[in-house]
């Protein structure tokens, strides 16, 4: 019998966007494993480097140090929100604009019940899947240098990269989605990322920032990560702040959820 | 899964289907723009089950819009469109679960091989894993690709790639088969292998809606044509009535000096129906060619080479719009 109706109500929905699972999962089987040698090794390139070895010339009281006893305390929770930036450039940029431009991937997925709300989640949860796996590596590879001063902070650092991941996958995708040459990422990993990975915090205390430009760190979307990840890790967990920080991620993954969407659509329709 | 898929072979039209009628497009007063540009200007089609349908026309001419509204993707701007009976602003995804579409451009996906291609295709249309296996190697075996299973995509020949899309388009045994411009790129073997598996789908029952810019391709494939030209539909009828209504039987093809054509179609506008004149040659339209021809040769012209040919679809392009179909 041909197909006359389709799965309905918020099940169906999720069950037709589960039709692309398997399209990921190929995906990943044939890029896994670079991606697991990345995601070991970056980590512990950067933790003994950063963590130990500059930290070893850095003796400064915790007070100055936002609570953390040594730098490569400071540094550690600084580097795995920075990498979840990172990967989730690498995840939003060029790939997006590939499976719509060079292989038209997407065009091809919306031909068939498909629709683009469920192609860019199915994505998302994807890039969600990335972050997790390579979340977990980077806190695994942290522990034995006593970063997590408990497991709960550890458990809460990883889903604090969840959400921070998501906050940066979201606008991202819907910009890449807009664009017509690839040149536009030069734009954003030079004016966002770079400057983001330096400044937002990761390697030093935000207060060693000229007035202006700490009060311009403190709005970037990485900071907030950085945070609410070093205050999980070090035990300095502060409420107020920390709900800021989730709200401000919240508001951001839905909104350029929204956007994606949108944008990936009008794309598409033309 | 609430459905089952039959084979290739099977019937394509099942019992219970509401919208069991033989109508798989109806538009009327189509229309298509994007900001001031008007891509498809009131159109009116109308495509019956199990007929194969061409929309004829050059680069430009609005086919391509067109068929992305028919395949639900592309938002109508004004008109009536329905396609299996349903709206597609409201019924997308009921509409694309029952439609194949090949386009234009190979959209298949490199980081896949060729099986995976349609297996992760299948999954789309909620076929079960086992199901989309079964599928998939028996499309293969159709496109003639069984032994290319496992080979990388970007390693198959261009007429392989377009069976291989081909392929991905029949895996949820489609009731309407959409063909953007099937063969263009192709060499002329991989064209009529190509045609031949068309064929045969057609005559299986599959509906087939394409769009194309050769008019031999529209001739051997089509019952039925629309000759579009600038947005809109110059005319209308199978192969050989719009070559009846809108052209002679025969064309008598003279070819003389580069720049001597002009001046000597006056010499024999009298010998036939109409005479065009093309930079490189004149053509008459006639009844009989190779009477046409005497008479030409009688009045003491001696051009440097002749053909006498049918007319074709090219011709009656050529009379509808004044232009010919390939650039």
């Amino acid at each position: 019998m041909a197909v006359t109706t389709l799965p309905s109500g918020p099940f169906g929905w999720l069950s037709i966007t589960w039709r692309l699972l398997d399209y990921w999962i190929t995906v990943y089987r044939r890029t896994w494993r670079g991606s697991v040698f990345t995601s070991f090794l970056t980590p512990l390139l950067y933790v003994v480097a950063m963590g130990v070895l500059l930290g070893g010339f850095i003796k400064t009281p915790a007070a100055d140090l936002d609570g953390a006893s040594s730098y490569l305390l400071f540094v550690a929770p600084g580097l795995l929100a920075a990498q979840t930036m990172q990967l989730v450039f690498g995840e939003t940029t060029y790939p997006v604009l590939g499976l719509i431009k060079w292989h038209k991937v997407y065009a091809s997925m919306v031909a068939t019940p498909l629709t683009v709300s469920k192609v860019v989640i199915a994505q998302l949860g994807f890039i969600a899947f990335r972050i997790m796996s390579a979340s977990v590596v980077f806190i695994l590879v942290m522990t034995p240098f006593g970063v997590f001063s408990s497991v709960g902070g550890a458990l809460g650092a990883f889903f604090v990269q969840l959400l921070l991941g998501m906050a940066f996958a979201t606008p991202i995708f819907a910009y890449s989605a807009a664009l017509q040459s690839e040149e536009g990422f030069t734009v954003i990993f030079r004016l966002l990322m770079i400057p983001m990975f330096l400044f937002s915090g990761a390697f030093f205390p935000l207060r060693n920032l000229s007035p202006v430009l700490e009060q311009i760190a403190r709005i970037t979307p990485l900071w907030q990560g950085v945070d609410l990840t070093r205050m999980l890790a070090l035990g300095t967990w502060d409420t107020p702040s920390a709900l800021v920080h989730l709200a401000y991620l919240v508001v951001l993954s839905v909104a350029g959820g929204w956007l994606a969407i949108r944008s990936l659509a009008r794309r598409l329709a033309k | 899964m609430p459905y089952e898929y039959p084979s290739v072979t099977a019937a394509p039209q099942s019992p219970g289907v509401p919208a069991a009628t033989d109508s798989m497009v109806h538009a009327r007063g189509l229309r298509k723009t994007f900001g001031s540009f008007e891509a498809v200007r009131g159109i009116d089609v109308d495509v019956h089950r199990g007929e194969a349908f061409g929309f004829l026309g050059p680069n430009g001419a609005g086919k391509s819009s067109t068929m992305r509204m028919i395949a639900a993707v592309s938002p109508v701007t004004a008109g009536t469109l329905r396609v299996l009976g349903m709206d597609p602003q409201t019924d997308g995804p009921l509409i694309r679960a029952r439609l194949g579409v090949c386009p234009q451009e190979d959209s298949l996906d490199p980081d896949l091989r060729v099986r995976e291609n349609l297996l992760v295709y299948g999954r789309y249309f909620g076929l079960s894993r086992r199901a989309v296996r079964a599928r998939a190697d028996e499309l293969l075996e159709f496109a003639q690709l069984t032994d290319k299973a496992k080979a990388k995509v970007d390693d198959l020949s261009g007429g392989m790639k377009r069976r291989l899309t081909i392929a991905r388009a029949l895996i949820n045994d489609p009731e309407i088969l959409l063909l953007d411009e099937p063969t263009t790129g192709l060499d002329p073997q991989a064209r009529h292998s190509l045609w031949d598996k068309l064929f045969r789908l057609k005559e299986q029952g599959v509906t087939i809606v394409l769009t194309t810019h050769y008019m031999d391709e529209a001739e051997q494939l089509c019952d039925r044509l629309v000759v579009m030209d600038k947005g809109a539909i110059a005319a209308e009828g199978s192969p050989l009535e719009l070559i009846r209504e809108h052209s002679t039987r025969e064309v008598a093809e003279l070819r003389f000096g580069v720049g001597q054509h002009e001046a000597l179609a006056a010499r024999v506008a009298d010998l036939a129906d109409r005479v065009e004149v093309l930079p490189d040659r004149l053509m008459l339209y006639t009844e009989h060619g190779e009477e046409t021809l005497a008479q030409v040769h009688g009045r003491g012209l001696r051009p440097l080479a002749v053909l006498v040919r049918r007319s074709t679809l090219e011709d009656v392009f050529l009379k509808l719009t004044g232009r010919s179909l390939v650039d």
